[in-house]
């Protein structure tokens, strides 16, 4: 990779051991992938729960952390996606103190390096959005799906690692979506509906990431009328992401960077459809059975919109099951001070923040609370579960505020 | 099974010199999605390689799946010899090439024919990143 004065004064130790250590990690990705250069970037966005970290992850850390001060700081606004628990819900969880442990080992270690404790994976929605044409290095591939399609910024998937050296050294190797080229559509889809509900938008991007495949794919979509709101591309994008490891789709007319077909795509593409059959068979695949032990609203976080409507389908009920609902640290005191927290947990629920269900120890929670069958609205959660032990099935959020109640999914 | 003294070339390489065995699948890979870590299989019913042990194996795969923690688990199996010995891919996804670099495990990606049909399961494979080749030799 060609470096600048900078990064070579990084490179030889100038600013110490940290930003080396990073710089060389990004050197080595850079060349994998034959970047020509590096690129600045204006924020980082880190996946670091301590599922994925484990014990050594910790240690890796906390050796960065060990540098002294003015030595190991992030030098770009560094968020964290989800942590591995919430503190104040780790005993209804079952999770051990050795996790929680791990947990507040990381915490310390991450605000050491001057990293923000966002705890959010939906930073697009609860921080700030990338704006159009903009240089991020995020994690978590909702929010880069998100941001790449939605906002037009500029990201690729940056792991924990990967994110955390853009912090510390401001800056990313240029492949992938910070180039031009690989933006370009590679796969035409035509929906031929609508999506109506959140889980239909997910099981829509579902069906979507598994005709594209793979993370170079770049759908371009079309037959979608009218903007449907973040919540919506948020469901869909994510889902798109954990089917199909897509990083970034077009829909023409309503993302940025395809006000026209011709913008992003050449005259021909290999052309499919995408029914509601589809998604109803995506469905079905998942439905296992009808009666449910849990029902969780989580991945990606839920906004304070769809908490304003979990509220209201809640409002009166008595859950005979466990319902949880996931959100930032952002948006949980907006739902505690608008009632929101109040009337779920009034009817048996519980409003976790700043924890994401899968990156918690889904596992273990299986084990130390005899969870099995799952019920969400979530497409993206259902693709990520069963790896878990667990037998998730996907349904509105109607549905399943009803199975709460009735303990059995309609 | 005879030796194949023609080596398969990549496009993208990483690493250091590997020989194992070779688990071949035509289906993705993500150590969330698809792992029981603890174990060391594949855990994720409807993955190819459901029940198998990928540890000390020359995992030869279509392509990365999605999550971006695959980036962190690498090196955690890694640090309790848990780990596959390399990552051959017909193509990867940033998160896995960030993750073999951080967990300093040999990897390839990118081939002109298909890589999961090229090598059969159960081979012994040299994967050598410099020479950007997998070559089986037993």
């Amino acid at each position: 990779m060609k470096l600048n004065d900078e990064e070579r004064d990084i490179l030889a130790g100038k600013f110490g051991a940290v930003p080396r250590l990073a710089l060389e990690h990004q050197i080595k990705v850079g060349d994998f992938f034959g970047a020509q250069d590096f690129v600045p970037v204006t924020q980082a966005h880190v996946m670091a729960d301590t599922e994925s970290l484990g014990e050594a992850g910790v240690r890796w850390l906390e050796r960065l952390a060990a540098e002294k001060e003015g030595r190991r700081r992030v030098r770009i606004p560094t968020l964290t996606d989800p942590r591995g628990t919430d503190f104040a819900k780790a005993a209804f969880l079952g999770q051990t103190p050795a996790m929680l442990s791990l947990e507040e080992r990381a915490i310390a270690a991450l605000v050491k390096l001057g990293v923000m404790m966002t705890d959010t994976c939906i930073n697009y929605q609860t921080v700030q959005p990338a704006t159009l044409n903009e240089h991020v290095a995020f994690g978590d591939t909702g929010v880069v799906i998100y941001s790449n399609s939605v906002c037009g910024a500029r990201s690729n998937y940056e792991g924990g690692p990967s994110a955390l050296a853009a912090g510390l050294t401001g800056r990313t190797p240029r492949y992938g979506f910070h180039l031009l080229e690989p933006r370009r559509a590679t796969l035409s889809v035509r929906v031929e509906f609508t999506p109506r509900s959140l889980n239909e938008w997910g099981a829509a991007g579902g069906v979507i990431g598994r005709l594209a495949g793979h993370y170079w794919a770049v759908p371009l979509i079309e037959g979608i009328e009218s903007p449907p709101g973040s919540d919506a591309l948020k469901h869909f994008g994510a889902a798109m992401a954990s089917y199909g490891s897509v990083a970034l789709y077009h829909v023409v007319g309503i993302t940025p960077e395809a006000q026209r077909r011709s913008d992003v795509a050449s005259a021909s593409l290999p052309e499919h459809r995408v029914r509601h059959a589809d998604i109803d068979a995506l469905v079905r695949a998942y439905r296992k059975q009808d009666r449910v032990d849990v029902v969780v609203f989580s991945a990606p976080q839920l906004s304070i919109l769809e908490l304003r409507t979990l509220a209201e389908l809640s409002a009166g009920r008595r859950f005979t099951i466990p319902v949880l609902a996931v959100t930032s640290p952002q948006v949980k005191p907006d739902a505690d001070r608008m009632g929101y927290t109040r009337t779920i947990e009034a009817a048996g629920g519980t409003v976790l923040s700043g924890m994401c269900f899968y990156q918690s120890y889904a596992r273990e929670i299986a084990q130390a609370k005899g969870w099995k069958v799952l019920a969400t609205n979530s497409a993206k959660m259902v693709n990520i579960l069963g790896g878990y032990g667990y037998v998730p099935m996907l349904a509105s959020m109607e549905a399943c505020v009803e199975a709460g109640e009735t303990g059995r999914l309609a | 099974m005879s030796a194949n003294t023609r080596p398969y070339r990549a496009r993208h390489a990483m690493g250091e010199k590997v020989r194992g065995e070779a688990l071949v699948a035509r289906d993705g890979f993500s150590a969330r999605y698809d792992l029981d870590r603890q174990r060391g299989i594949f855990s994720r019913p409807t993955h190819a390689l459901a029940g198998q042990s990928y540890v000390g194996k020359v995992l030869v795969l279509e392509t990365a799946k999605g999550g971006v923690a695959t980036a962190w688990m690498l090196y955690e199996m890694r640090s309790r010899g848990m780990a596959p010995a390399a990552l051959v891919f017909n193509s990867v996804n940033p998160i896995l090439a960030q993750g073999a670099a951080l967990a300093d495990i040999a990897m390839l990606a990118g081939f002109d024919e298909d890589i999961t049909v090229a090598i059969a399961s159960g081979a012994k494979v040299e994967v050598d990143p410099a020479a950007r080749t997998i070559a089986i030799i037993g």
